[in-house]
């Protein structure tokens, strides 16, 4: 029995940059949860102000390294909506195949090295035992993961972090034949360290279950990243002709204390909800793989973010596979745009889900101004509501280094990224 | 690296992150695909948030800093962790020549009027700081983000010189 107590976690471990967590208890109730991103802001939409429109893509990657390609991408396609620009059809293949590099790379980082040593009450993943047959096998099968999701983004976009091919109109380069065969077989090898991957997190005693809102990028056809309308899992769609209306449905509250709701309520974006929302477009030789896994979606249960990411590495491989083999790529110039008065917006889904930039462009092609709006900002009310109701759940029974403990790792599990969501100008702290 | 430099005692390695985008930290764990082997025996992380829980500042062989200084605040943790440590190494551009984290150093009258209030709010510096600018700085990988070549470098050098003293 805990009755009143103040509860501070100065500094979030294994996860992407900086946060604390403050948490007011009185007569066993959670009075606030105050999540704080606690990197120092780096202003970058104030910095975007007067720059030229081709600068802009490389100065917004430098907002996060982890999901700088994401960043990239949704820039590019914020400046070509601005500036009347319709990309190819090999463009968004490459592109697609950036996010896959991506998205097996980044996921890889957050189950192995963040997730992992949880389940197996390890500190640290480099703690797991080399010469034990099943820490072993995963201790190589991460790096091993790691390494072609490292791979195939070297090939496609240049660099794993800060991307060079890409930019406004197109690729500077296009992989040649014979790294292709190599990414071919690189991503075919890891498949069945992937699937064990998969168990390990269907396996996890790990479960916290409530029921929130989803929200997710969805394509047409094919699971991806880089396009589609937003979707909702209360069934409502928002397609692109009116991203500036949702935008701005989302964007305005967030320099009032409500920042982030969708229509008054908390949500979440990232793995679970794309899964939730889109699993039926997921490649087929992975629907076939993991048919019982698939099962498990729709889900409430935010450690299964876990389970859906292992999922999506899979997806990503099976996709990035499909495209490597079936497509010719071929030298194709930047298309240019016109400079004009124009606002374009672009959205992609990022690693830990939707990434909103808008650009506003002046006549010269210099940027007026700007908006990011990034997954963890908007996931912070379901995260600070989350732990409001696990803290409640475990105040009876648990020690308040239990508490920190089960706190900690729900938070993982939504995989957060604080230098992203340090960007902001406007951050309402109370 | 030779096979009996494995045997030797392991160097306490501390990584830490100020204000950046955090970019070093993915090519050091990208690093770690193909190096992960030798430097689980090479190497006692003492400290480095992104790998471990359990975080310990205490006597450090290498400290690898990333990031700018933006506040008082960061400035005495970076002055505690060069107090602790043999080695210190700026990693990234952030750190080594304090951009893109300090562009706010470089925006006009006007805009740093409007971002005025949030910097006295949480208390940063009038001027991000390149690392160097508030402790001394052993070796430089630059780089937006660093080379993972010559960190590599840096650290098989800094590895045969701690080796050679202990």
């Amino acid at each position: 029995m805990h009755n009143n107590f103040d509860l501070t976690l100065d500094r979030l471990t294994k996860v992407e940059g900086s946060a604390s967590l403050e948490i007011r208890v009185r007569e066993n109730r959670v009075e606030h949860v105050h999540f704080k991103i606690t990197e120092f802001k780096r202003f970058f939409t104030k910095a975007m102000e007067g720059k030229p429109v081709i600068a802009l893509p490389q100065l917004l990657s430098r907002i996060c390294g982890t999901c700088s390609n994401a960043h990239i991408l949704a820039s590019i396609e914020a400046c070509e909506n601005a500036l009347g620009i319709k990309p190819s059809e090999q463009t968004m293949a490459l592109r697609a195949l950036t996010m896959y590099g991506l998205n097996i790379r980044d996921h890889a980082l957050h189950l192995y090295l963040f997730a992992m040593p949880d389940i197996f009450g390890k500190d640290a993943f480099l703690d797991f035992d080399e010469n034990d047959p099943i820490e072993g096998e995963l201790l190589n099968d991460a790096f091993e993961i790691k390494a072609a999701g490292n791979f195939l983004s070297t090939l496609v976009a240049g660099r794993s972090v800060h991307a060079l091919y890409p930019n406004i109109g197109g690729f500077n380069q296009i992989p040649g034949a014979p790294e292709i065969k190599i990414a071919i077989e690189k991503l075919e090898a890891i498949r069945p360290a992937v699937i064990r991957l998969v168990k390990v997190f269907e396996n996890s005693p790990f479960h916290f279950d409530r029921n929130t809102n989803f929200m997710a990028l969805v394509p047409k056809d094919r699971y991806g990243f880089i396009d589609g309308d937003i979707l909702t899992s209360k069934g409502e769609r928002v397609p692109e002709k009116n991203f500036r209306e949702h935008l701005e449905r989302v964007v305005l509250p967030y320099s009032q204390a409500s920042a982030y709701k969708h229509e008054g309520e908390a949500y979440m974006v990232g793995a679970l909800s794309r899964m939730n929302l889109a699993k039926d477009l997921l490649h087929p030789r992975t629907k076939e793989t993991l048919a019982t896994t698939l099962n498990l979606f729709p889900s409430t249960d935010v450690f299964y973010t876990n389970i859906a990411q292992t999922v999506e590495i899979l997806h990503s491989i099976d996709d990035a596979i499909e495209i490597l083999q079936n497509r010719k790529f071929e030298p194709e110039a930047l298309q240019k745009g016109t400079n004009r008065e124009a606002v374009g917006v672009g959205v992609v889904e990022a690693p830990r889900g939707t990434l909103y930039h808008m650009v506003k462009l002046k006549k010269d092609g210099t940027v007026e101004s700007g908006e990011v709006i990034v997954p963890t900002g908007q996931n912070q009310v379901n995260i600070e509501e989350d732990v409001a109701r696990l803290v409640e759940d475990l105040i009876p029974e648990s020690s308040k280094e239990e508490i920190v403990f089960e706190i900690e790792k729900l938070i993982r599990a939504y995989d957060p990224c604080m230098s992203c969501a340090a960007h902001f100008l406007k951050v309402d702290w109370k | 690296m030779a096979e009996n430099d494995l045997e030797k005692p392991k160097i306490k390695v501390g990584w830490f992150s100020f204000s950046c985008c955090e970019d070093n930290t993915v090519v050091f764990t990208e690093l770690m695909n193909d190096h992960w082997r030798d430097w689980k025996k090479l190497f006692d992380f003492r400290h480095a948030r992104v790998l471990k829980s359990q975080n310990i500042l205490d006597e450090l062989d290498v400290a690898f800093i990333e990031g700018a200084i933006a506040s008082d605040q960061q400035a005495e943790r970076l002055r505690q962790i060069r107090e602790k440590s043999k080695k210190l190494v700026a990693v990234g551009a952030c750190a080594v020549v304090g951009m893109p984290a300090g562009q706010r150093n470089y925006f006009s009258e006007g805009q740093k009027r409007e971002i005025e209030f949030l910097t006295a709010r949480f208390a940063a510096l009038p001027k991000v700081l390149k690392v160097f600018e508030v402790v001394k700085v052993d070796a430089e990988v630059g780089g937006c983000p660093m080379d993972g070549n010559k960190f590599l470098e840096a650290v098989n050098g800094l590895v045969s010189e701690l080796q050679n003293i202990k």
